[in-house]
Formats: C-alpha cells, sequence, structure tokens
C-alpha cells in the first residue's frame, strides 16, 4: 500500500506544478499584447489619458510577478477581474466582473458534458468490448468502419445533419438550444437533446476505438494466453486475469475522452446557440476581451489536468503489480 | 571528414554478392508504386482518388470553377438551378465555385501547416533525441506542458492575442501541434540513435545536420509519413472548427468552415447547401485516414 500511497503523492504533486505552470502561461498572455493592443480595445478616438487609465486598470504599471501573485490570489478565491467589455466607458459605467459572465455559463456547460458523458461511457465501453472480444467479425468490421468515419468528420457537420434530420425535416426535437435559468429540468433536457446527442456520437466513436484496442492488447498478452493454456473457462480468464489489468487502460480512455468534450463542446454550443461557456470563450476572442478568454483557458485547462490526473490516479490504485508487490 | 571508402554504406559482403550474380533490372520507382496501387485495398484506392481529385481542383481552381471567387452572380440564396449547380450564397456568390476554390484555400492553409508542423517539431524531435542530456531534458519539459492546455483552447487563447489573421493562424496551429510530432519523432530516433552506424558517423566526426539528415531520417520515414497523414487531418479539422467559430480563415477568401457558418441558416429551411463544404472536409479526412491506415498497415507488415 505504501507503494501506491507515494506514487499517488508524486502525480498529484505533478499535476499540482502543471496547474501552476499552465496558469503562469494563461497569466503571461497579457504580456504578448502587441503595444498599440490599447488603442484596438478603446477605439481610434482613445486620448492617451484614457489609455493610460485602461492600463493602470489592467494593472500594466507594476512589475509582472506582483501582478501574477495579485491574479492567481483573486482567482483562488473566484475574482477574475474585470471584463475589458466595460472598458470602453471608463471612468464612467459599471464594469462587469468575469465572474458574473463566467459563472451561469459554467454551470450550463457542465450540464451538457455530463448529460454527454453519462450516455456515451457505457455505451462505448460496451461496444467497444463487444468490438475486441468478436474481433474481425462482421460486426467488428461495420464497427470499425463507422466509427474510422465519425471521428473524421468535423463536429459542426454531425452536429447540422442531426439538426437537419431530427429537427427540421422531422421536428423531434428543437433545433436551438437557446435555454435560460428558469428553464424548468425536463424541458432544459428535451432541449439539450441535440447537442448531447452530437457529443455522444463523437466520443463514443473515439471511446470504442480506444477500448477495442486497449483490450485486444490486454487479451493478447502471454499470461492471457498461459491462462487460455491452462484450460481456464472463459469467464475466469476474463474475471480474474483480464479486468484487473484492464482497469487502468479503461480509466485512461474515459479521462482522455472526457478531456476530447471539453474541446468539442466549443463548436457544438456556437452550433445550438447554448448559453455555455465555450461560446462565451469563442466570443470573447472576437472581442479580444482578453480577461474572460483567460478565465475560460483556465476553466478548461485546470479540467483537462484534473481528468489526466484522476486517469493517472485511476491506474495507480487499481495496479495489481503495485497494489501486490512482492 | 574525408569519406574513406570503408564507410560506404554498402556492406562488404553485398557489394561481394553484386559482382558474382547479376542482378535483374531493379524496378523503378514508379513501376513499384503503381504495383502497390493496384494491391492496395480499395478503401486506399478510393481514398487515394478522392486526394487527386482535391488537389486537381485546388491547383486548377480558375480553370474549373465556372466563376470566381468572390463575384457577385446572382441574388441572395438563390436555389439549385442549371446555371448555378448549388444555388448561391449569402451574398449572392456562386456555391460551386467557392467550394471549388476552397479546395485551394482550405487545403492550401492546412497543407503548410502540416509541413510547418512537421519541420518544427520533426527536427527538434530528432535533435533532441541525439544530444540528448539536458536539451532533451528542457525540450521534453516544454512540450509537456504545452500539451497540458488542450491545443483548440490554447489556439484561441493566442488568437486573442495577436488577432486574427491567416498568418497567425498557421503559426499558432504549427507551433501547438508541432508537439505533438516531437513527441513521436523523438521516440522512433530514440531507437535509431543507438545503432551502430549512427556511432560510426560520430567518431567519423559527421556534423549534427550530417547525422540528423543522412542517418536518422531515413530510418524513421515511413512511420513519419504515416504520422504526416493523421496530422494534416487533425490541422485540417482545426483549421475548419477555427474557421467555422469565425476565428479562422478570414473573409472574403472561400473556406469551407466559415462557408458552412455563413450558410448555415439555410438548415432551418430543410435546404442542404450548408452541409456541402461541410461534406467536402468530411470526405478528405475520411480519404486521408483511409490511406494512412492502408500505408500504417503495409509498413508494420514488412517489419514483421
Amino acid at each position: 500500500m505504501n507503494a501506491v500511497l507515494r506514487t499517488v503523492l508524486q502525480r498529484l504533486g505533478l499535476g499540482i506544478l502543471t496547474l501552476f505552470v499552465v496558469s503562469i502561461i494563461i497569466f503571461s498572455t497579457i504580456e504578448m499584447l502587441p503595444g498599440d493592443f490599447a488603442k484596438a480595445i478603446l477605439g481610434q478616438s482613445a486620448t492617451p489619458e484614457t489609455v493610460a487609465a485602461f492600463q493602470r486598470e489592467i494593472g500594466l504599471d507594476q512589475p509582472a510577478p506582483i501582478r501574477y501573485l495579485n491574479w492567481i490570489g483573486g482567482v483562488l478565491q473566484g475574482d477574475f477581474g474585470n471584463s475589458f467589455a466595460s472598458a470602453g466607458a471608463l471612468g464612467g459605467g459599471q464594469a462587469r466582473t468575469v465572474l458574473s459572465l463566467v459563472a451561469p455559463r459554467l454551470a450550463n456547460t457542465l450540464f451538457l458534458a455530463g448529460m454527454a458523458a453519462i450516455i456515451a461511457v457505457p455505451l462505448a465501453l460496451v461496444l467497444g468490448m463487444l468490438a475486441a472480444l468478436y474481433r474481425n467479425s462482421l460486426f467488428d468490421r461495420i464497427v470499425n468502419l463507422t466509427t474510422l468515419t465519425s471521428i473524421s468528420v468535423p463536429e459542426f457537420f454531425v452536429a447540422y445533419i442531426l439538426m437537419l434530420f431530427l429537427a427540421v425535416k422531422f421536428p423531434i426535437f428543437y433545433s436551438l438550444a437557446n435555454v435560460s435559468p428558469d428553464t424548468p429540468f425536463m424541458e432544459r433536457l428535451a432541449r439539450c437533446a441535440l447537442p448531447a446527442m452530437t457529443l455522444v456520437l463523437v466520443i463514443v466513436a473515439h471511446m470504442m476505438r480506444m477500448t477495442r484496442a486497449a483490450i485486444i492488447n490486454l487479451l493478447a498478452s502471454p499470461y492471457i494466453e498461459m491462462a487460455r493454456l491452462k484450460g481456464l473457462s472463459p469467464s475466469r480468464i476474463i474475471h480474474h486475469h483480464a479486468l484487473p489489468n484492464a482497469w487502468a487502460p479503461i480509466a485512461n480512455v474515459i479521462a482522455l475522452n472526457l478531456a476530447y468534450l471539453i474541446v468539442g463542446v466549443v463548436v457544438v454550443e456556437v452550433v445550438f446557440v447554448y448559453p455555455g461557456i465555450g461560446q462565451l470563450m469563442v466570443d470573447a476572442v472576437s472581442s479580444r476581451d482578453i480577461p474572460v478568454v483567460q478565465a475560460c483557458a483556465l476553466i478548461f485547462a485546470v479540467a483537462y489536468i484534473l481528468l489526466n490526473l484522476l486517469a493517472d490516479i485511476a491506474s495507480i490504485v487499481t495496479n495489481p503489480r503495485l497494489l501486490h508487490p512482492r | 571528414m574525408t569519406n574513406a571508402p570503408d564507410t560506404n554504406p554498402v556492406r562488404p559482403e553485398e557489394a561481394l554478392l553484386a559482382e558474382a550474380v547479376p542482378v535483374p533490372q531493379q524496378r523503378s520507382a514508379w513501376e513499384t508504386a503503381w504495383r502497390e496501387l493496384r494491391r492496395a485495398p480499395l478503401s486506399a484506392q478510393f481514398g487515394l482518388v478522392v486526394i487527386l481529385c482535391y488537389v486537381v481542383l485546388g491547383l486548377f481552381a480558375p480553370l474549373i470553377a465556372p466563376f470566381t471567387e468572390n463575384e457577385l452572380v446572382g441574388s441572395q440564396y438563390e436555389p439549385w438551378s442549371d446555371q448555378f449547380v448549388f444555388g448561391t450564397d449569402q451574398l449572392g456568390r456562386d456555391m460551386l465555385s467557392r467550394l471549388i476554390y476552397g479546395a485551394r484555400n482550405t487545403v492550401g492553409i492546412a497543407f503548410f501547416t502540416t509541413i510547418i508542423a512537421f519541420m518544427i517539431g520533426g527536427s527538434l524531435g530528432v535533435l533532441a533525441s541525439i544530444l540528448g542530456g539536458w536539451a532533451d531534458q528542457v525540450l521534453g519539459r516544454a512540450v509537456d506542458v504545452l500539451m497540458a492546455i488542450p491545443l483548440l483552447i490554447f489556439a484561441l487563447v493566442l488568437l486573442s492575442i495577436f488577432g486574427t489573421s491567416v498568418i497567425n493562424l498557421v503559426l499558432i496551429i504549427a507551433v501547438l501541434d508541432s508537439t505533438r510530432v516531437f513527441r513521436l519523432s523523438r521516440a522512433v530516433s530514440m531507437n535509431v540513435v543507438v545503432m551502430d552506424f549512427v556511432e560510426a558517423a560520430r567518431l567519423q566526426g559527421e556534423g549534427l545536420t550530417w547525422i540528423m539528415t543522412r542517418e536518422i531520417l531515413p530510418n524513421i520515414l515511413p512511420p513519419m509519413v504515416a504520422e504526416f497523414g493523421l496530422r494534416f487531418c487533425f490541422v485540417f479539422l482545426t483549421v475548419s472548427a477555427l474557421s467555422f467559430l469565425g476565428l479562422g480563415i478570414q473573409p472574403p477568401a472561400a473556406d469551407w468552415g466559415s462557408m458552412v457558418r455563413e450558410n448555415a441558416t439555410l438548415i432551418n429551411y430543410g435546404d442542404i447547401t450548408p452541409l456541402l463544404p461541410a461534406g467536402a472536409i468530411a470526405l478528405l479526412t475520411v480519404a486521408v485516414n483511409f490511406v494512412v491506415d492502408w500505408f500504417l498497415h503495409k509498413t508494420s507488415g514488412l517489419k514483421e
């Protein structure tokens, strides 16, 4: 058990270090801004005074390390600073905090991603294992061809095809997923059906192929062959020999694909006009609202790193070699 | 630095053999390629034909397309007709012509981006494997950190900083994608660096460039070529996704991703026109994947 604990702690330390470095990278993007950036944000008519005031507002008059500490301190307390979108009205109007923009949308995105994950993960694992067990059968070949095709297709293609057939030609679902905070739960589910279905289709294909490859890899290993030669029953081989070693690759597959969900969600939200964090980020990038971009990127990156960390830890604590050291 | 005769890459016994037995005339590279193609599975042949079509369309777009890229030829959203095969878009430009020009813009940009990514990632990866030690460590850790952020998200952050333009797009995606190339080229060339002939070249006093290009590169080529196909698909899909989001290739250039976005409203009227550019993207990626699948199967089969 000691070895497990030590390895887990090592991984955790490495994960925290990665988070720290990534936060520095995202913070330092603001350092890379071109010099005329304030003008671009405030418009050509900006006077030198407003430019100076703006630069003071985003703290450019302080050295970078101090600004980083202020920023990360704020972030840890949920304060991401003010949106640039209000900077035009500097001196006058009320500045909107990034948090007030991000928080409600983050909940929406988590809802959509969670819905997709709950459907996709069991489906992909079962299909992947079936394809591995009956490999080279007709079922396996059909599945292989369809998944290869669907991972090669852009998300928005899948999304629009679903929209065309399931919302326009046969109006079964809503074509737009424009939910508001007071939408009742059941209607919210119905409105999210198409975006969730798109995400499910895209990640099931990935996840299935990876599950299939992992299981085939496992079944080809010498100790499985040994068990088979000993004359053990197939169910005993699966339960006692294959499964304990299969958790690690399966955990990896799940985490990798949930991380993939993070990227897919950006495009899908834009297609279905779903008020999530991905759409917010895209809007912020086109208006160059850097604090909002930083906040969104940080959220996505943290989710991504945590998922990978989780997979690492899951594969460590289920590793039979570490659990039963000689 | 002089080339001593005994460091000739042909091993002595082979040289003797070649003198003793008259070798039948070797097939030319074209003949071998043709034979392999005839034997390739149907999916790979289909893929190659599709890729060839795209290349021809892209190269000869002005000759093939009925109208030019940005010519206003009709009113907005005209339906499919004899004059406009796929109708017109939101400004009244011919859809078919823009689809054909899109082969040039979208595929061309993705192709160049992948090439730059391979030049950066490939050379750094081989370099890291040769140098080893701290250079390898520094490069490896830097790549780890860059890969800790999802590529599309990182690209969005950088685009918001540097602004959206084609040059920025190409450079940002190339640099971010080169991390994946680095991983592979380093891993593959690690196996080659320890070989005797690399040691011999080192002892002979060959420079770094020689070892990289003459000793290692030819030996890591097959996996790198297959990876090129896969990376191209990934870059192509990323560029298309960014263009679709309005942050990639900018109007008025004809580009498949932005064409989907611009004509998306037609979907609500049951018109499949916006699916055409999306389908064009999908078809090319599927085709490349088929070819890569076959190529990987072949190169791994030869090693067994």
